[in-house]
Order: structure tokens, then sequence, then C-alpha cells
């Protein structure tokens, strides 16, 4: 019964990446109380189940990376919780909603491997990947060059040239609100582009060998693309910085891909 | 008498010079004090704006080295500034006080703001003694000349002042300006425009931080604002996004290190600086942090060079108004050297006039008032017919060559004593020999001091 309170779970938790993308626009307080109260829903269900799991083997072990992934995503959650009952902010949400989700989909997926019964399943599930994670990409792609302009509008100010190049672009705070929010806004599908990407491999081949290079790389990236949030919303980087960090995850991104062909499981061009 | 003025401005000398030699406002009467004792100079006074510093003087000569007074009073190598000097005597420098006080010289052209500074500077040195007659005629007919290009020409009617400019580029950096903060530090007029500027665009709320606490508050209410105590500036300075700062300080007072406090504790959000001070209140080393953008007074300046070339037009009717005052003001000048000739020919027939008057009253006796009167007229009339064709000649031949033989030859016949022109006395003087073209009139408003 485990593993169906712990997909109950995942689907709560599924709504807090509805939170991140409203929180990209300032009318939120319906559905970010909606994704809230689900998430809170969602940690009950974790909570449940973590104890089933736990009460199932018998001892608290926390030897799979499964196991330890559920118990992590659930303990964010909680520390999340507090925080939000201290300083009564949500703000930490656009970072700890898509990781718990990743978190507690790959404790779910690890338990009982998912079954894609038909080919269209399979098909559609496939489809969705691969457009979740290009989103994902463009979204990265876009905040990069918003980056390069910030950093061609702040080299004109500060040369104080006027006219020009610097005349046509926004102002810099626009092009810097763009490359955030496009951040923000690729940053619930890159998530869950890699979690429809690691249903298609469970099925296919019972399990996420997480050593395998192409899904190394690809959660490196998302790791990468969740530093430059966290660094763009904690300490406000901007300009340079952003775009050094914005360059490496998209040099990630790149490496990732280069990465199927040396991969067991995702191979583009299957002989 | 002659006239003489030395100085640097925005066109000569980048701010960084021009900051080595700004003199604050507190030390100008003893810099003016340093400036009558160099040798030769008669009067003098210094205007000193963000913009220029310039040294007039009226000197005996017309050849005394001003450039003295700079070695002597700034303990600098005269080779980092001798280049930016320019030096103006005589018609030309009467030409260049009359198109400064007309904002023709100005960064933006027809600002209003350098009409109260040459005022104020007149002020000053009048106060110290420095200004006395010829300074005095000169500076007032300048103030008349400014006020006629400005009712006569459009120069300052659309005047793109340095506020407008800083507006704009708030804009590029922010985009909307709706709920920025600003902050205002020192004041000034040119730093309040600006400050009304930002909030008609919607910026706001303003804080206000000044030396005198009170000074901050006055201002602080008229904007709708908050006064901040100037020691407290550091504290509170990270919370604007456009710092607007005009004071006296002799030394920068935000630097690098109160750069990156900021941008820490406002997680790097941009801030703009205006710098609007000379010498400049924020170190050009913040310029290089990232998410800082400073404008100092030469930076504003390029911004606006596109906006005055659309004034060129009027510019130049404005140029052709300075050239017939400064005609009008030298043929003055010239009639002032007959004006102690005249007094004195005046003076002497009056004491005939008088010395004959009680003669003939000790041997009529009492004389009633009709005959008094009657007397008195008679004898002003024909005073007045004789003197009137010498006295015209007299004028006529002021700005010719000959002027010099004719006052020789009129002291000599009437063996007339030497006056000299005292201060305050050359303007009674000038008005008692009356000039329907110059209209000498001291109508100009008195200068305003600038705070801090």
């Amino acid at each position: 019964m485990a593993i169906v309170w712990l997909r109950v779970a995942v689907g709560l938790y599924g709504l807090g990446l509805v939170y991140v993308l409203v929180a990209l626009t300032r009318t939120k307080e319906l559905l970010n109380r909606l994704a809230l109260h689900a998430a809170y829903l969602g940690m009950v269900f974790h909570l449940v189940a973590i104890t089933e799991t736990v009460r199932q083997s018998g001892q608290f072990g926390l030897a799979s990376i499964s196991v330890a992934a559920s118990v992590l995503g659930f303990l964010i959650m909680v520390v999340f919780l507090l925080v939000y009952m201290v300083y009564q902010t949500t703000s930490p949400g656009i970072i700890v909603f898509p990781l718990v989700f990743l978190l507690t989909f790959v404790g779910a997926a690890g338990q009982e491997p998912f079954v894609l019964t038909s080919s269209t399943a399979r098909q559609g599930w496939l489809i969705a990947h691969i457009a979740l994670i290009f989103a994902g990409y463009a979204a990265l792609v876009l905040s990069f060059s918003a980056s390069l302009i910030y950093l061609l509008q702040e080299h004109a100010l500060k040369s104080k040239k006027s006219g020009g190049l610097l005349s046509r672009l926004p102002a810099l705070q626009v092009t810097d609100e763009i490359g955030f929010r496009s951040l923000l806004l690729g940053f619930p599908f890159m998530t869950a582009g890699l979690a429809a990407g690691m249903v298609i491999a469970q099925a296919h081949f019972g399990r996420v060998d997480f050593l395998d290079p192409k899904i190394l790389f690809s959660v490196l990236t998302w790791a990468v693309y969740l530093v430059l949030i966290y660094t763009r919303w904690n300490s406000g980087w901007r300009g340079r910085r952003a775009a050094y960090l914005a360059a490496g995850a998209f040099a990630m991104a790149v490496v990732a891909w280069v990465a199927n062909y040396y991969s067991a499981i995702h191979r583009l061009a299957r002989p | 008498m002659n006239f003489q003025l030395i100085g640097v401005n925005h066109r000569t000398a980048p701010v960084e010079v021009r900051e080595q030699l700004a003199i604050p406002q507190r030390k100008l009467p003893e810099a003016l004090q340093q400036l009558m004792s160099v040798p030769g100079v008669a009067e003098g006074m210094i205007l000193c704006t963000c913009n220029r510093v310039e040294i007039l003087a009226q000197t005996k000569n017309g050849s005394t080295d001003l450039r003295q007074f700079l070695h002597q009073y700034f303990s600098l190598n005269s080779e980092s500034y001798e280049s930016h000097l320019y030096e103006y005597s005589a018609s030309e420098a009467v030409r260049h006080v009359f198109r400064v006080a007309s904002s023709l010289d100005s960064m933006i052209v027809g600002e209003p703001q350098i009409l109260g500074q040459v005022k104020e500077a007149y002020a000053t040195a009048r106060a110290a003694g420095a200004v006395q007659s010829y300074l005095d005629l000169l500076l007032t007919r300048a103030f008349a000349v400014a006020k006629r290009v400005r009712t006569e020409t459009a120069v300052g009617s659309s005047s793109v002042s340095v506020a407008s400019v800083a507006v704009e580029l708030a804009s590029k950096i922010f985009g909307s300006l709706e709920g920025k903060h600003v902050c205002l530090v020192g004041a000034g007029k040119m730093s309040e425009l600006a400050a009304r500027h930002l909030l008609a665009r919607g910026a706001g709320p303003i804080f206000v931080a000044n030396r005198t606490y009170d000074r901050a508050a006055a201002l602080a209410s008229k904007f709708g604002g908050r006064a901040i105590r100037f020691d407290e500036l550091y504290d509170h300075c990270d919370q604007a996004d456009i710092v607007i700062t005009s004071t006296g300080a002799p030394v920068a007072i935000f630097r690098r290190e109160h750069g990156e406090m900021f941008l820490s504790r406002r997680k790097n959000r941009p801030m703009f600086f205006i710098d609007i001070a000379v010498p400049r209140d924020v170190d050009p080393e913040m310029n290089k942090l990232d998410g800082i953008f400073v404008y100092d007074i030469d930076d504003l300046q390029g911004a606006v060079t596109s906006h005055v070339a659309g004034r060129k037009k009027e510019a130049a009717q404005a140029e052709s108004i300075i050239n017939v005052e400064v005609e009008r003001f030298q043929a003055r000048l010239q009639t002032l050297h007959v004006v102690p000739t005249i007094v004195s020919l005046q003076d002497y027939v009056e004491t005939i006039r008088q010395a004959e008057l009680d003669r003939l009253r000790g041997r009529l006796g009492q004389l009633s008032p009709e005959q008094e009167s009657v007397l008195e007229a008679l004898t002003h009339g024909i005073v007045n017919k004789i003197l009137h064709t010498p006295i015209s000649r007299l004028k006529t031949a002021a700005a010719g060559p000959e002027v010099t033989t004719l006052v020789d030859a009129f002291r000599k016949l009437f063996d007339l004593q030497e006056q000299k022109l005292q201060e305050k006395g050359l303007e009674e003087k000038a008005g008692a020999v009356p000039d329907k073209d110059a209209g000498l009139t001291n109508e100009e408003t008195p200068p305003r001091r600038r705070s801090e």
C-alpha cells in the first residue's frame, strides 16, 4: 500500500510545481493557497508511506536510494513548513517544490517500477519527456541570452555611451526580469521532463541507473539550474555572474546531450 | 582700468582637473583676499560652480598674471591644469562674463542656475570688499544682459536640464520609475530639480540627508519625504535605487567599500548614483562595481549633447545680443574715463556760481523767495548752457583716440584737480552724466546664497 500513498504524495507535490509557475505572476493568491494545501496534504500521505515502508520492512533502512530520496524529500518539506511558520514566507517554495517533487518521484519510482502497458502510453510519456525537457532548455537559453544582453547594456551604461544599441534595448532591469522569469518558468518544465524520463527508463529497464552518463549529466544540469535559481533568488546574482552560471548550465546540458552516445539506456539512434 | 579673466570650464578641463581647482563657498572670502594681494589686481571676483572655476579681476595695467594667484592658492603642480586654462582680457573678458551670466557658455545652454551662481559669487566678492567700482558696473550689466537674453530669445524656454537627462538615464536602468526609492544627499538647485523630475515620473518615496538636519527636514517636507541624519546615511542609503548627491564635501563620501556594502545588503539590485557635486561625492571606482552606475556632471554633459544642437539657432540670436551689449558696455566704460573731468568741471563752475551768488546777496541785501528762485534759475541756466557743449564734446570724444588730449586740455584750461573714482562714488558720478543708451541699472534681485 505504501507505494500508493507515495504516488498520491508525488501527485500532490506536483501541484507545488504549479505554485512555482504561479509565483511568476503577481496574481497568485488562490492558486498559491491551493498549491500550498496540496503540498501539505502530500506531506501527510508521504509520512504514511514512509511509516508503512518502515513497518513492512521491519527496520528503518535508508540503504536503497529510493527510500533515502523519499525521506530526504519529506525532511525538506518539514523544514519548509517550519520556515513558513516562523517567517510566513512561501518564497523558498520556488526551489523546494521542484526539489521535493523530484526526490519523492525518485523514491516512488525506485520502490515499484512503472509499467507502461501499451506502446501508445510509452509514446505519450516520450513526447511529454521531450517537450518538457526542450521547454526547460529553451528557457535556459532565453535566460542565458538575457544575461548576455544585460552585460551589453551594463557595459554601455557604464561606459556612458548613449544612443545606438542601448536606445533600442529595453531597460536594464526589464532584461534582468526577463532572464530571471524565464529561469523560473523553465525549472518546473525541466523537473517534470526529468521525471517523465525516469518513468520511461523504469518502464523499459525496470530501474533507474543513476550512474548512467545520460542520467547523471541530466541530473547535474538540473542541479546547476537549481543553483542558478538559488543564487539569483538569494543573492540577486545578475549580469556577469548570472551569465557565467547560465553558460555553465547550458554547457552541462550540451554534455548531457553528448552523453546520449555513451548511455546504455538513452540512445537517440538505436541500431 | 582693465578686465582680465582666467579659468577652466567643462569644455576645457575634465572634472578631475576642475575638482582640484574648486574653492568651497566658505573659503571664498579668504581666497578673494589672496587674489587682491596679487600685485596689479584692483578688484576681483571668483566664480566657482560645478562646471567652471573662473577668476575675474580688474587690474591696473591689464597685464597682471592671474596665474600667480592659482600657483599661490593651490599648492598643485601647475602642469596639471595649465593646459586647460583659458584667458580673456578687455572686451573679450566682458563678452565672456556676459555669455556666462546669460547661460550661453553653460554645459546645457539656457539652463537658469548659472545666473544665480554668478550673482552669488558677486555678492560674496562684494561682501569681501573685492568688488568695488568697475567690476560692480560689469556685473550689474551682465545681470541685465542675462535678463535681456532670457526675455528676447527662447534659449531658456526649453531648457533641457541635467535633471531631465538624469531621469532619462534612470529609465534606461530601471524601466518604470514607479516606486523607485530616491535618496537626496546635500542640497542645491540642480539636485533638487533632479529629484523633482524623478518624483514627477512616479519615483518615490524620497529621503533626504544633509549635514544640517533642519535643512534636510525642510527639504523632505517639501518633497513629502523623510529626513535622515547625515551620520546615518550609510545605514539607509542601500534602500535607495537612485542617489542624487551634491554636497560640498572635499573628499568622496561614497567609496568602493560603501558600494560593496550597499550591493550586498540589497541583493545586488542595481543602484544609480547621480553625482552633481564638484569635487565629486562618489569615488569613480564605484562605477566598476557590477550593478552600480555612477554618472558625474561630465557624464551627464555627454548625455545632453544631442539636446543642445536644437538650440543653436536661439543661441545665435543671443550671441548677437551679447555682441551689441559688449559694444555698448565698452563705449560706456570709455565714457567713464571722462567722468572725473566732467564732474570736476561741474564742481568748479558750481563753486564759482555759489560764490558769485553769495557776493550778490551781500550787495542786494535780503531777497524775497521769488527773487531767490529766479536768481537760482538764471544762474543755473547760464552755467548749464555754457557747459553743455564742452561736456557733450568730451563724451563724444570719450571713445576716440583724442580723448586723452581733450581731457588734458580741459584740466589745464580750468585748472582742474585729478579726481579718483572711489568705491560707490563711481555709480553716482556715472549717473550724474546721463546716458540714454547704457541705462545702467541695479534692478536685479539680490543674489541668493546657495545652501551647502
